[in-house]
């Protein structure tokens, strides 16, 4: 097991070293000199003796007059050590702006997998079950349509519905102003409500990704000769269908999920801007209305890792389970 | 084959009338459609001089949604085809060529797996400011891995064939059998697959463009959404009609590119 994390913690290597040298690439890319930016915004050009001296300051505090390759180094050496740098549009270390939103993304990103999860898995089995029958047919024309629809128009519509018109949830937020106060269950229960919306909405696509993927290898896996005998052994349908057919059915599928995390991560960015949900989604948004490329750079780079991280959780998962894999090897 | 369905008729119908609004549009709004022309907050059908109403800018939303359809389609086949030109030549050279070319090239595919791609788009046009051509690219740049994968087995597939072996031992050069013997064989699942990469560009510039990172200067289906946000609670139309517009395109599309892959390809019909 140790072995085997180990070798794809190496292979993870050199997609690490491209996402920085890529990361890199789009800093240089980017045009205007930072120095002279920030130079501008404090206000501090004006043609005085001052100003180029307070630029080439600024230009060595950011490490900008050495040459590129050097640049590079000091790059790879901050992000090893996990340093982000500074965010000046938002005055404060990127580190701690991604630490404070972490855990209101993570609350929203793993309710709709776990929701998306579950329900296009049961529907995919269902569809399966009675293929071409009225459910499966009613199934993939809705699929069709999740598949079809933006997902920040559809928050916004469901914002329009429930939020403006009905009124049975909240507009936007994360918890009411000063919930704290009416203690911790309360506070639980008002979240659970600022979170119904965001996470249906975030997880639309994604159950039609499942119930797609579940249904067709659940159509496969019902043709299998041991399905028969399951069957002609007298088992209940349940038992056939849940036990025996979608346990083997079911792996395939789990190698969506690491690809479907860099997907919830980018819906987040539009969910979390409609919904004022305060998340690294936000967050990116904000970077980008404030122009703040360093930002968005640490944003791609730790929500690349993730994805890593998510796919090899996945492929440990996916070895316990199939006991055709050996994972010692 | 089975006959066509109810669900593609409609869907090529809808796609013929998205099309013909997208050319007749100078002609049946002439003018700029970021021009205030009505008053403000039009309900639609309250003045039937502006069918669908106008926003809180006074912008008619009818020239808005015919403008913004030939945005829609100009950046949805435009980076459909960058995102088709990508993946087919790292596909047929990873697929042709094997060894070091094969791995240098899977590892980028890899690689771009990895990193999400509609915040690798956002960050691209944010770096180089948006512009429609800027838009294309970077979507362009961000979609190209599932084509180059399927591309790169198809080939992968011709590239022992006899006829294959024949060629190059009567001779022919290299490039002259890809493109003659091994290209037009081992395009076919991609091209029909064509319009669902068109849809996915569409769906993806519509939320670049909502996040104000579309081109300033153009008005798109997604900058429409976006500036209605503003009036949620009192022109809700403002969001809907736009939306209800880029949701009929990609289902169009998604749905002809449905039928085609089950015309061509046997093995997917049920």
């Amino acid at each position: 097991m140790k072995a085997f994390i180990q070798r794809r913690l190496l292979q993870f290597l050199p997609l690490v070293f491209g996402i920085c040298a890529l990361n890199f690439v789009l800093i240089q890319l980017a045009p205007g000199d930072l120095a002279e930016v920030v130079a501008g915004e404090t206000g501090q050009v004006e043609d005085g003796a001052g100003s180029a001296e307070y630029v080439a300051e600024l230009r060595h505090s950011f490490g900008l007059d050495v040459p590129a390759w050097a640049q590079l180094a000091a790059y790879l050496k901050r992000l090893v050590t996990f340093d982000l740098g500074y965010s000046h549009r938002f005055g404060a270390p990127v580190g701690d702006l991604i630490r404070e939103r972490v855990a209101a993304t993570a609350l929203l990103g793993v309710s709709s997998l776990i929701l998306a999860v579950g329900v296009g898995v049961l529907l995919g089995v269902l569809c399966a079950r009675w293929r071409n029958g009225r459910l499966d047919r009613a199934v993939s024309a809705a699929m069709a349509l999740c598949y079809s629809v933006p997902v920040f128009w559809l928050a916004l519509m469901l914002l329009v519905v429930f939020g403006v018109k009905l009124q049975w949830f909240p507009i936007g937020g994360m918890q009411e102003v000063g919930i704290e106060a009416a203690g911790p269950w309360a506070q639980a229960r008002d979240v659970l409500w600022h979170l119904v919306l965001p996470v249906v909405t975030l997880a639309v696509y994604s159950t039609a990704v499942y119930a797609r993927f579940t249904r067709a290898s659940m159509v496969d896996t019902l043709q299998e000769d041991y399905i028969r005998t399951a069957r002609s052994k007298g088992l209940s349908e349940l038992a056939v269908v849940f036990r025996h057919a979608l346990r083997n059915a079911f792996l395939p599928v789990l190698t969506l999920i690491g690809a479907n995390v860099g997907e919830l991560l980018a819906g987040s960015i539009v969910i979390e801007t409609v919904f004022s949900w305060p998340g690294l989604g936000k967050l990116t948004y904000d970077a980008v209305v404030n122009r703040d490329t360093s930002l968005l750079l640490s944003l791609l780079f730790l929500s690349s890792l993730l994805v890593m991280a998510a796919s090899l959780l996945v492929d440990i998962l996916y070895a316990r389970l199939d006991p055709r894999i050996d994972i010692k090897r | 084959m089975k006959k066509l369905n109810l669900q593609t008729w409609i869907g090529a119908a809808i796609l013929l009338v998205v099309v013909a609004t997208a050319l007749l549009a100078p002609l049946l709004y002439p003018g700029d459609p970021l021009d205030m022309s009505a008053t403000p907050y039009l309900v639609p059908g309250q003045d039937w001089h502006y069918p669908l109403g106008s926003d809180l800018m006074g912008r008619d939303l009818a020239a808005g949604v015919a403008h913004g359809a030939r945005v829609s389609l100009l950046v949805g086949a435009a980076a459909a085809a960058l995102t088709l030109l990508i993946g087919v030549v790292f596909g047929t050279l990873a697929g042709y060529w094997g060894g070091w070319v094969d791995n240098l090239l899977m590892r980028l595919t890899d690689f771009f797996q990895i990193v999400p791609r509609f915040l690798l788009a956002i960050i691209l046009v944010s770096v180089l400011e948006p512009s429609v051509w800027v838009v294309v690219l970077s979507l362009g740049a961000t979609s190209w891995t599932h084509t180059a994968r399927v591309v790169r087995a198809e080939v992968l597939a011709l590239r022992h064939r006899e006829y294959v072996q024949a060629g190059l031992a009567a001779g022919m050069g290299h490039v002259r059998i890809i493109l003659r013997h091994i290209l037009p064989n081992a395009l076919t699942p991609i091209l029909v697959s064509t319009s669902i990469v068109v849809a996915g560009c569409i769906l993806a510039e519509s939320g670049l463009s909502f996040l104000g990172l579309g081109d300033p200067n153009l008005l798109s289906w997604g900058a429409m959404i976006g500036t209605g946000r503003e009036a949620i609670r009192t022109g809700w139309y403002m969001i809907a009609i736009p939306g209800v517009a880029v949701m009929l395109t990609v289902w169009s599309l998604n749905v002809l590119g449905d039928t085609l892959n089950q015309y061509f390809n046997p093995k997917l019909r049920d």
